[in-house]
């Protein structure tokens, strides 16, 4: 169960395309992540609902193959 | 989610004004992030019941659905979800998580 850094990236940028993402590998074992997207999209929106669209681009695999992304949005 | 798990959280999120669902016990956190919300409502000494999904499949799952939030810690605070580690985190450091608990009237560590 793990996830590559790249795969991570190309999947939030598919759902937010103008979104600046910095990734790091927590860990060094695929499965410890830290994000931080920038986004317009995430303008007049509270803090779950951000995060629950970063959530929503990774399509059900966080919690799953995922095991822990830390995230950070900003507008 | 069975309805039987749903009353569950419902009662839980009742009763309690401040609920954490986590893994393990504010004792014996079993997972970083667990441990880290856990710790910032003991030194906001935070009155909180920590509620263990490890004890019970239905409920680690369900509490997923219920909150629509795929990841565990989750933070309820009088009913509603507050969130996950990371913006609980965020809220601690900016200062938001003591507003939000004075707004609602929760006893804390000033």
């Amino acid at each position: 169960m793990a996830m590559d850094l790249k795969e991570i990236e190309a999947l939030i940028k598919e759902a937010l395309p103008d979104a600046v993402i910095e990734i790091q590998d927590l860990a060094g074992d695929g499965n410890h992540y830290s994000a931080t997207v920038t986004s317009s999209h995430f303008s007049g929106k509270n803090k779950i609902e951000q995060h629950k669209m970063v959530y929503n681009s990774l399509k059900g695999k966080m919690g799953n193959e995922l095991h822990a992304l830390a995230i950070k949005t900003k507008e | 989610m069975d309805q039987k798990t749903k009353d569950l959280i419902n009662t839980e999120i009742t009763n309690n004004e401040v609920c954490l669902f986590m893994k393990g016990t504010p004792d014996a956190p079993q997972c970083g992030f667990s441990m880290a919300v856990s710790n910032m409502l003991k030194i906001l000494e935070v009155n909180y019941k920590g509620i263990n999904v490890l004890e019970e499949q239905t409920l680690r799952e369900g509490i997923k659905e219920f909150s629509d939030w795929p990841t565990i810690p989750q933070v309820y605070i009088k009913g509603e979800f507050v969130g996950g580690c990371d913006i609980v985190k965020e809220m601690y450091e900016n200062g938001e998580l003591k507003k939000i608990l004075e707004d609602k009237g929760i006893k804390f560590k000033k």
